[in-house]
Order: C-alpha cells, then sequence, then structure tokens
C-alpha cells in the first residue's frame, strides 16, 4: 500500500471491517436473547463458548482444526465470485478431490514421503479442477448456468464417492470406509493430541496464493474486470470465457485441494460423509469475511470456534448444541447476507451511506469523550 | 433552467418533485409556501415532472401506462383501462399530442414515448410541467414537434419548466431563462433581451469558442478499408446492409444517422465483439475480420465507446486499473511471469493524469467516484495514449459539459493531425459538422451518402438521416 491511498479508499476498507464485525456483535447480542428466552444464562454460555474455544492450546488446536477446511472452500467460492460465477459446488469439489487423493493415498506403497504426499495432494486438487471444469466448459460453450451446473455436479459427486466407499474400496467392516492410505502419504500432524494437521498451513499458504494471484497477476486483473463488468472486459479485449474457465477450474483445484487436506491429514482413510457440508460453510465465511482472501481467515476461525467451543458449552453448560447453529445462521444473516445482496445488486451506496453515518456517530461520540475528559482535566 | 452538467439543475427539479428533500430554503407554489415532501405531493400541487430517462412498461398500452397507479376499476377488482382510454385521446388531441391511447408502449419512437410522459403528468393534473433535459433523446425532427407541443402547452395557460444545457433550445423555446452554475443561480434574463453569447458567458464564466477551428491537412492513405459488410442485429435481423467505406490518415470521417440505424452493429463489427455476415475489414492493410477484439486492439485500433459506464470503463476499479485495461497483459504492464508491474502502471498512471488533467484524487481512486467528464477523459486517456492507428469514438462528448466536451473535440482533432484515421460517430449533427473531414450517413443500415465536409449543411444531413431525398 501506497501513501497515496486515497483517505475515500482506506475509509471504505474500514468501514467494510467494521460493518462485519458489527454484523457479528449484532449476532450474539440476538443469539443472547434466544439464550435468555430459553432460560439459559448468556454470559455462562459465552464464556463456555470462548474457553472451549481458546481456553487452552487443545482448544485452539480443536478450533483451527475445524476452520481448516472450511478456509480452503470459502476460498474456493471467493475465487470465482470475483470472476462473478457462483461456485456453489464445492462441496462436491471437495468430495471428489478427497477421493483421488484417498485413492492416490492407498494405492502406492514404498514411495517416500516426499513424492507420495504431494502426488496425493495434487490428485486431490486435480479432482476438485475436474469439478469446476466441467460447468465451466458448460457455461463457456453452451451458457449453462453454474449455479445448477455445480450444484448438480455436487450430487453426483456426493453419490459416486459414496458408491465407491460402499463397494469397489469398502474396507472390511461394517463402516463406509476405505482402507487407511500409506503413511508416507499422511499430512503430519502439528499439535499433539489434536486432529490439526500440516493442512492449515496448505490453507493458508492458499489464500496469500489467492490474494496474490487476483491483485497482482494478469489474470488476476482479468478475473476481476470479467467479475465487475464483462461488456468492458470483452470490449477491451480479455477473453471472457477463458477467464471464466480459469477461475473455476483454480476454484474446484482449491476445494479439492482441502477435501485432500482432511483426507490426508485428519481421517487418514476416505470415509463416507466425512464433510458435514464443509462447502456450503465455505459459501457462508467468504461473505461472512466480506470476500476478502485474509478476512475469509478470520471468518473460517470465527465458525470452527463455534463450532468446537460450542461442544464444551453443551458440556458444561447443558444448553443445546442448536444454539451454536443460531448464532451461525445469525451472524451469515447479519454479515453475509446485506454483503451478498449490495455486492450482487451493485448498488453499495445506501448500505454504505449507513454505516459511514453510524461511523461519524462513532467518531463524534469519542471526541465527545475526550473533550468531556480534557474539560475534567482542566 | 440552463446549465452546465452538474450544475444542480437535476437536484433542484428533484426536490420540486419531492424527490430529494432541501435543507433550507422554502417553496412557494402560486404565491403560496408549500412542504414537498413526496412526488404524491408533488402531484397534488400541480407539478408534473417528465424525467430524462422514460419510465414506461414497454409491454403496455399507452393508456395502461397512463393509469399506472392509480388504475380504474370495476367492481373493485377488474381493470377498466378502456374507459380512461377516451379521456386520454382527448387531452392528447387538446394538447395536440398525437399520441394513440390503444398503441402498445414498445411500439413507439423515442419522441412519443416521452409525448406519453407529458400526457401521464398532464393526466394527473398537472399545471407546470418539468421536462429534464427533453432533447437529449431525440432528432433535429422530433425536436420540432417537441417544441411545438410545448408551444401549445403554453398557450392553453401551463407552465413550463424547460432543463437543458443546449443554448440553441433554450433560445429557442423558452420566455425567461435562469442559468445555474455550480448549485447557484447566476441570473434570470428575458429571452428576447439576451443572446446566445451572453448566456453561454453566464453558463461557464467564460467565452465560448463556438466554432471549431481546425487546420486543412491533405488525407493520408487509407488506414480502414470496409467493404460490402453485412451484419446481422441481437433480433436475427440484418442491421447492416453491404457498408463499404474507409477512413484515411489525417481525417476524421463522421458517421451522421439517428440512433438505431445499424451504428452500433458497426461499430461491434469493427471492435471484434460481433461476427459480419459478409463482407471484409482490413486495418493498416491487414485482415482483421477474423481477429478477435484484442488483436485488433494491439493491430492499433482504439475505441471510445457509446456507453462508457458500461463498455469503456469497469467502474468499481480504479483509475490506475482502468487505464491499463487492454494493455494490461502487455511489456512494461505485464512481466515475463504474468504478473503486473506495479512501478510501471503507477508512473504510467501518474503520467496520463497529469498529461490528461483527469481530475481525480489520485490514481487510486475508483472510477465510480468520478464526474462523467472525467470519466470520459480516462477512456480518452486510455485509447489516445496507446498509439491507435484508427480511432472509433461513438457519441464521444455524448452527456458532458461544455467544458469536457470542448475537451475530448479538441483531443480527437489533435489525433487526426498526429496521422490517425478517426470514425466519429454522432447523432449531434453540429459535433458531425464541426469535427468531420468527410460526412458519411448511415440510414436503416446503409450508407446512404458520404461527401466532403465544405459544401454540406445540417438541413441536407438531417434530410438524408430521416430517408428524405433531397438529391436524388
Amino acid at each position: 500500500m501506497t501513501n497515496e491511498d486515497s483517505a475515500h479508499t482506506i475509509r471504505s476498507r474500514i468501514v467494510a471491517v467494521v460493518s462485519q464485525v458489527i454484523a457479528v456483535g449484532i449476532a450474539f447480542l440476538v443469539g443472547a436473547i434466544v439464550l435468555l428466552a430459553t432460560g439459559h444464562s448468556p454470559i455462562a454460555a459465552y464464556g463456555a463458548v470462548l474457553s472451549g474455544a481458546f481456553g487452552d492450546l487443545y482448544a485452539v488446536g480443536q478450533t483451527l482444526t475445524q476452520a481448516t477446511p472450511i478456509i480452503f472452500t470459502a476460498i474456493a467460492f471467493l475465487f470465482s465470485f470475483k470472476a462473478g460465477l457462483f461456485n456453489i459446488g464445492g462441496e462436491g469439489q471437495l468430495l471428489i478431490g478427497g477421493f483421488l487423493a484417498a485413492f492416490v493415498g492407498i494405492s502406492f506403497t514404498g514411495l517416500p514421503i516426499y513424492i507420495h504426499l504431494p502426488l496425493a495432494l495434487l490428485a486431490g486438487a486435480a479432482g476438485g479442477a475436474l469439478w469446476g471444469f466441467i460447468p465451466a466448459i458448460l457455461k463457456a460453450k453452451l451458457d449453462a448456468h453454474e449455479v445448477i451446473t455445480t450444484m448438480m455436479l455436487s450430487y453426483v459427486a456426493l453419490y459416486v464417492t459414496s458408491y465407491m466407499v460402499n463397494f469397489p474400496f469398502k474396507a472390511p467392516g461394517w463402516v463406509a470406509q476405505t482402507v487407511p492410505i500409506a503413511p508416507s502419504a499422511e499430512l503430519p500432524r502439528v499439535l499433539h493430541s489434536t486432529q490439526l494437521s500440516g493442512s492449515i498451513f496448505l490453507g493458508l499458504i492458499v489464500v496469500a496464493l489467492a490474494a496474490y494471484v487476483l491483485q497482482r497477476t494478469t489474470l488476476g486483473y482479468e478475473i476481476r474486470a470479467i467479475g465487475l463488468n464483462s461488456a468492458a472486459a470483452r470490449s477491451n479485449g480479455i477473453n471472457i470465457q477463458r477467464g471464466m474457465i480459469l477461475s473455476l477450474v483454480i476454484s474446484g483445484a482449491i476445494a479439492g485441494l482441502g477435501g485432500a487436506g482432511e483426507i490426508l491429514g485428519v481421517h487418514h482413510r476416505y470415509i463416507d460423509g466425512f464433510s458435514p457440508g464443509y462447502g456450503w460453510d465455505g459459501l457462508a465465511v467468504a461473505l461472512i469475511g466480506g470476500l476478502n482472501p485474509f478476512g475469509t481467515v478470520l471468518a473460517a476461525i470465527l465458525v470452527g470456534a463455534l463450532r468446537s467451543g460450542g461442544l464444551v458449552m453443551n458440556r458444561v453448560t447443558g444448553v443445546p448444541l442448536d444454539i451454536v447453529y443460531i448464532l451461525q445462521a445469525l451472524v451469515v444473516l447479519f454479515a453475509a447476507a446485506p454483503h451478498a445482496i449490495r455486492y450482487l445488486s451493485n448498488k453499495g451506496v445506501a448500505i454504505t451511506r449507513v454505516l459511514e453515518w453510524l461511523l461519524a456517530k462513532m467518531r463524534a461520540a469519542l471526541e465527545r469523550v475526550k473533550h468531556i475528559g480534557r474539560r475534567s482535566d482542566a | 433552467m440552463l446549465g452546465e452538467n452538474g450544475a444542480g439543475k437535476t437536484v433542484l427539479m428533484n426536490i420540486l418533485y419531492g424527490m430529494y428533500r432541501p435543507d433550507q430554503g422554502r417553496i412557494f407554489v402560486y404565491g403560496k409556501e408549500t412542504k414537498i415532501d413526496s412526488s404524491a405531493a408533488a402531484i397534488k400541487l400541480g407539478i408534473g415532472m417528465v424525467h430524462q430517462h422514460f419510465m414506461l412498461v414497454p409491454s403496455l398500452t399507452v393508456a395502461e401506462n397512463i393509469v399506472l397507479g392509480r388504475e380504474p376499476t370495476k367492481h373493485r377488482c377488474l381493470l377498466d383501462v378502456g374507459r380512461i382510454e377516451n379521456h386520454i385521446k382527448a387531452l392528447s388531441d387538446r394538447y395536440k399530442l398525437g399520441v394513440d391511447p390503444k398503441t402498445v408502449a414498445h411500439d413507439l419512437p423515442v419522441g412519443l414515448q416521452q409525448r406519453v410522459e407529458i400526457l401521464k403528468a398532464l393526466f394527473r393534473g398537472a399545471e407546470i410541467l418539468i421536462l429534464d433535459e427533453p432533447t437529449s433523446v431525440l432528432t433535429p425532427q422530433e425536436v420540432e414537434s417537441l417544441f411545438g407541443a410545448i408551444r401549445t402547452l403554453r398557450q392553453q395557460g401551463k407552465s413550463v419548466i424547460f432543463i437543458s444545457h443546449k443554448l440553441k433550445e433554450v433560445c429557442k423555446i423558452c420566455d425567461r431563462i435562469t442559468v445555474l452554475k455550480r448549485g447557484k443561480v447566476v441570473g434570470t434574463v428575458d429571452s428576447d433581451k439576451t443572446n446566445s453569447d451572453e448566456l453561454a458567458e453566464m453558463m461557464v464564466g467564460r467565452e465560448l469558442v463556438s466554432a471549431f477551428e481546425k487546420e486543412h491537412l491533405a488525407p493520408g492513405e487509407t488506414v480502414l478499408q470496409v467493404e460490402g459488410l453485412s451484419a446481422f442485429n441481437d433480433r436475427k435481423m440484418l442491421a447492416l446492409k453491404h457498408v463499404a467505406f474507409e477512413v484515411r490518415g489525417f481525417e476524421i470521417l463522421g458517421l451522421a444517422g439517428v440512433e438505431g440505424n445499424g451504428q452500433t452493429e458497426l461499430v461491434e463489427v469493427l471492435t471484434g465483439l460481433r461476427k459480419a455476415k459478409t463482407g471484409e475489414i482490413s486495418l493498416d492493410g491487414t485482415l482483421i475480420t477474423a481477429a478477435s477484439p484484442h488483436d485488433r486492439i494491439q493491430k492499433g485500433l482504439a475505441n471510445v465507446p457509446e456507453d462508457r459506464q458500461k463498455d469503456g470503463l469497469i467502474l468499481d476499479f480504479s483509475v490506475q486499473e482502468n487505464l491499463i485495461l487492454g494493455q494490461h497483459d502487455i511489456s512494461p504492464f505485464a512481466t515475463h511471469w504474468s504478473t503486473l508491474n506495479l512501478r510501471e502502471i503507477s508512473d504510467y498512471a501518474r503520467d496520463l493524469i497529469q498529461e490528461y488533467s483527469i481530475k481525480t484524487q489520485n490514481r487510486n481512486t475508483v472510477a465510480r467516484y468520478l464526474s462523467g467528464g472525467t470519466q470520459q477523459r480516462v477512456v480518452v486517456a486510455r485509447e489516445f495514449s496507446r498509439k491507435p492507428k484508427f480511432i472509433i469514438a461513438c457519441q464521444p462528448t455524448r452527456g458532458l459539459d461544455v467544458g469536457a466536451t470542448e475537451y475530448v473535440r479538441r483531443k480527437l482533432v489533435e489525433m487526426r493531425d498526429h496521422g490517425c484515421a478517426i470514425l466519429l460517430i454522432s447523432a449531434d449533427l453540429d459535433e458531425i459538422l464541426a469535427l468531420s473531414d468527410r460526412i458519411a450517413v448511415i440510414y436503416e443500415g446503409r450508407i446512404v451518402a458520404i461527401r466532403e465536409r465544405a459544401g454540406t449543411n445540417e438541413l441536407d444531413l438531417g434530410l438524408l438521416m430521416t430517408g428524405g431525398k433531397c438529391d436524388q
């Protein structure tokens, strides 16, 4: 960032961050009302969530474990969204990626880890990329709407992988799962006695890379141009079909890599239904994160904290786990929905005005406090 | 009400019509102080407004459009438009508006759509009519007949507020003229006691160079050659019919025509956005009929599009990002690794902002926040500074104020003087006549005439544009 960055840009960035934080705050307030109405103490419940999510190293580890796959799927959603494409098929891309990673993990033995592990990860990314390429080519050639095709392909992925682990690749026993992958394909655990694996670092690298590609490369420039105004992009010589295909393929690859990370890092085998809906969570988290790569990481950690802290809350205070899902839904409602609407309608003026007004009021109040402080000093 | 773009005319009128609320000040209607806090209140007071962009439902009839929002019913639930049609017809006849209430709105030409808007206001009992830039979408002939309608309204005792930034029109139709500049009233004058020089002076605060001076240059070699070009429009109808022309270096070819006669399709075929059905286009001696938009840009084609907000700019990109659009993937802005060379880009942006006096806070300002004139400067800066051989300029000064218009025109002439071949497409005859070296007229997808500028006048062109036959 240079000192030439206008006050306006900086202000709008601050407004964006503050608006998301306020939204989360409001969600927790409404959540507190729900807690009170059901006869629970909000303070006790939130306290339990907080300590359960961040109370000790183990808690932090569990929170980050929960956040990891969502970081991938959120970045995946964001990447295609920047090209104006609504890839809601992150779930399917993640499943295919996870399965192919497991396949490579099982199929080869005796490979050194520095070959086997990258190969398995690559297979995961390739699977996701393929699952992104199909809707991309359908969009580019036949103008098939990506919302429909990516969603349908998610179900295809769900049933194909389910079939695979229920029949050809089923390990002996009752559970629909494969045999364990070779140790040489395992992503190392990074925190003792938690399930946190190297996948989190992979995720952070992907976030940084995605941000770099979007902001600093010609491909990212073209993707953003297409997303913001495809007519002008086309008029100015940008190949829109190429940009759309690439953004969906990369988006799919990121989600697929996330799936691979889960299989290779957490489960060490493909288990049917290992994803409780990470793909869909990613969509919400990308919106909560203000469609900014780094905001997305924070939002993913928030959701991860709610998940892992929620379990502790349930155990300690007896508040049902459902309250966590209510909270998550409220955050999405307050933080993500207005943002999505604003972004999609491209008419952000009204909401920005309200926020700017709020900011101005807060600033004025702050001045007043300072003023009073100064007066009492004198 | 006369004033440049951004002088505050529309804001003022929106206050009168109850769309905006004033922070201070008082409004008197028929001598009585009033508060107008909604357009319903304005309508009640007898104020009617015809917006610059019409708000008709295309699939409804004229009568249905007019009664929209207060539909007449029978038995409380059945629509009864028929009852009102006669009333509308009578109203139309009384003010000589010539509108048939049974026509479907999308079948009406622009001029008549505007009449419908006027009729709508009258139907709601308007005594004071506000017309916001009513002529900006009309052909010269339609303007004449609008003026006829306005005179009839005046004779019948209505008040009309006519908003414009065109001196000629204001002088012609108005009794009194109030000039607005930067949100302030400069003065009110009687139109028979003033002249256009005085008005222009009041409006922009400096003497206006009304005639555009340019050197006479001998045309160079042919840069763009078009032969036998035909193309379909989006509705699969033939919009271009065997169009042939050439544009030479050191020359501005003006293409005059009423909008919708194939200009849009021509531009799209030339820039590569639309496929030609037949015919060939060559640029600087090489065939480009099948080249992609990207390749055409690299071969020296520049385009100042008609709708700068839709096709020219990416409004949510910064000025800097907009300035490299189309060149973002070539040296020096892109490196070998296809990353953006931010240093080169910012140096380039800084230079262009200075050279083209782009009024922006800095190069990172988002284009959406710039005024219309400044946005056009960004487009012009981008297109002209990549050393094009051939420039398409489509309605390049539409919606710009006097200062910005003059700037864009001067730049076009400058590019011509440097050897560019320029195709200027405009519905504004003043512009065509002021800038062109040769003039072509397009009518229903055909080039109906190509002439030297000398010895061509507005009347001839107007007739050709509307299918007249003055020289055949």
